[in-house]
């Protein structure tokens, strides 16, 4: 392999310059909206590393990780906007909403710990629905989400007297709220992907593929699989959550029908195409759903190139075309695009 | 009393239809003892009781003095108890040196874990020369010495053993109980459950007789080969 001959710095040198210099770059290239898709991007990032430790790790099928992402949004927009009157810090309302999402993780873990495959799916997707339609009536005879309309004005990260939402100059280079954003996302978006490498390479990670193998025969060798399938609904949540409370800053606004079924897919989606159970893959697929769909959205201008006109609304070509990729790598590449060793060899057997 | 595990009116039930019912087993320091029957006689449930993977309905189960009866299945495989399910149960998509070391999960003792992992791979050489492979290509009689393997990685007092000869072909089951042998020749108790009945009581010392949910015959190993209604019924002598 020529990498390994590459010394290690240089590889990460590079890469921690390609990383800085991304929003420039995609800005100056692609326009200022797609700074913006980068950000929302790394929320993405998030969101499957988090349900990757529940469906990938555990071997959990979760429909409804939307849920602790809600959670993290709303209990963000509660601490942090006009709607009750508080103005908490970011320090301080991210890590309760990501707090909240890991309790309401144990809760809906301990009802499914007998479950298994089809069963627990079935459960988790009502417990994701349950989660968006009280979000959606919550706002009588109290209004605590404001219902359909969401909750409006949400602060933005300060840093300082910084906002992430307007414009700075620093050290004479202007930096757009979105590029900003990039920063943070950026931030802690490395720093779940430190927690899940050192997660998967513990006790805790070989625990959990014992799990996923065989929960009877990881029972008796002594693995306490309750409190550990607990884990990573919890671990899975706090993921969530986290990211949730990002959005809720950097969207400034939400609303339940930001947290449907379909994002819950959409997650689930990222780590099966990339490849379940292995970071970069993870990375790779939630990357890869966030902005082809966008990218499709072009159809248009490239049929109006090429026949002089539209033919097919590109809002309906668009998802088409994302079905096919869908059917297409699960079809060639049933592991994923970039699986881990360990399930390249589950496929390669199961193919025998 | 000397007894390293003592079950006492031990019931099991599933809804309402009961599949064990107040049984008494014992078995003592490095005895080897099995419990024979025959299908849906009750004896998987028996061990999956004693292991803690099902609730008991009465009843109760001690090991080495103590009662652990209530406790969960992880909580009893740290006790000293090792079950090898039936049926294998490996982590078909590990490799086999990753199965071993599962074995040895709760262990923090790392120099005798690996002296044990030597041992192991002394006892089942077939396995050491399998090391990277994938378990669930192993074939059959292999994962079942490699389940013995990781069992023994554990460094257990007891031995639970479910239906070890199920699904192999004679010569396999004769080696995967010369090993039983060896194991238990080393000072582990062990509870073995057989449909074999033949190879049960040629192997064990001493043997339960299970029928419908209840004993019906307990002694040593010798006496029950001997005996006429389990020569009809299990060693398929005809009247």
């Amino acid at each position: 392999m020529p990498e390994g001959k590459r010394p290690r710095w240089l590889v990460f040198g590079l890469l921690a310059l390609g990383l800085a210099l991304l929003p420039f770059l995609v800005d100056a290239g692609l326009g200022r909206s797609w700074v913006r898709l980068i950000d929302l991007a790394l929320l993405y990032v998030m969101l499957a590393l988090g349900l990757n430790i529940v469906v990938g790790y555990a071997g959990l099928l979760d429909l409804g990780y939307v849920a602790f992402y809600a959670l993290g949004a709303y209990v963000y927009a509660w601490l942090a906007s006009p709607h009750f009157g508080l103005h908490l810090p970011f320090w301080a309302a991210l890590p309760l909403g990501a707090a909240l999402a890991a309790l309401f993780g144990v809760l809906l873990g301990t009802p499914t710990l007998r479950l298994r495959g089809d069963y627990l799916a079935i459960v988790t997707l009502g417990f994701g629905e349950i989660i968006r339609i009280f979000m959606n009536n919550l706002n009588a005879p109290v209004n605590i989400t404001n219902g359909p309309q969401g909750i409006n004005l949400i602060d933005p990260v300060r840093v300082g007297d910084m906002s992430l939402s307007q414009t700075q100059t620093l050290f004479g280079i202007t930096f757009t709220g979105a590029h900003l954003t990039y920063y943070l996302f950026l931030l802690f978006t490395l720093a779940l992907i430190f927690i899940s490498m050192r997660l998967e390479d513990s006790r805790i990670g070989r625990a959990w593929v014992a799990i996923r193998e065989d929960e009877t025969a990881a029972a008796a060798t002594g693995i306490n699989t309750r409190n550990l399938k607990l884990l990573a609904f919890a671990m899975g949540a706090t993921f969530g959550g986290l990211a949730g409370g990002l959005f809720a800053s950097f969207q400034g606004f939400i609303s339940p029908e930001s947290f449907n079924l379909m994002e819950s897919i959409m997650i689930l989606c990222m780590i099966v195409l990339g490849g379940m159970g292995h970071i970069p893959g993870v990375i790779f697929g939630a990357v890869l759903l966030t902005l082809l769909p966008e990218a499709l959205r072009y159809t248009g201008d490239w049929q109006r190139n090429l026949f002089g006109q539209i033919y097919i609304d590109p809002a309906d070509l668009r998802m088409l075309l994302f079905g096919l990729a869908l059917v297409a790598v699960m079809l060639y590449r049933p592991a994923g695009l970039m699986p881990s060793a360990r399930r390249r060899r589950e496929f390669a057997d199961a193919a025998e | 009393m000397s007894a390293l595990l003592a079950v006492k009116n031990l019931s099991v039930a599933y809804g309402g239809i009961r599949a064990v019912r107040e049984l008494d087993l014992e078995v003592a320091q490095g005895e080897m003892v099995c419990l024979i029957g025959a299908n849906g006689a009750g004896k998987t449930s028996t061990l999956k009781a004693i292991s803690g993977l099902i609730a008991s309905h009465g009843g109760s189960v001690h090991f080495d003095g103590k009662s652990i009866t209530r406790l969960q299945a992880h909580e009893i495989a740290r006790k000293g108890l090792a079950l090898v399910p039936e049926g294998r149960g490996v982590f078909p998509r590990m490799s086999v040196a990753e199965n071993l070391m599962m074995g040895a999960y709760v262990r923090t003792d790392r120099m005798a874990v690996s002296r044990d992992l030597d041992h192991v791979h002394a006892l089942l050489p077939r396995l050491a020369e399998r090391q990277g492979q994938m378990a669930g290509l192993l074939s059959g009689g292999e994962q079942q010495m490699l389940a013995l393997g990781r069992a023994m990685m554990a460094r257990p007092r007891l031995l639970l053993l479910d239906e070890p000869s199920m699904g192999l072909a004679p010569l396999m089951v004769k080696a995967v109980f010369d090993i039983i042998r060896h194991i238990a020749a080393e000072g582990v108790a062990v509870l073995l459950i057989e449909q074999n009945a033949h190879l049960a009581l040629k192997t064990c010392v001493r043997g339960y007789v299970l029928e419908h949910g209840a004993l019906t015959l307990a002694g040593p190993a010798g006496t029950l080969a001997a005996d006429p209604a389990v020569r009809q019924a299990y060693l398929g002598e005809g009247a």
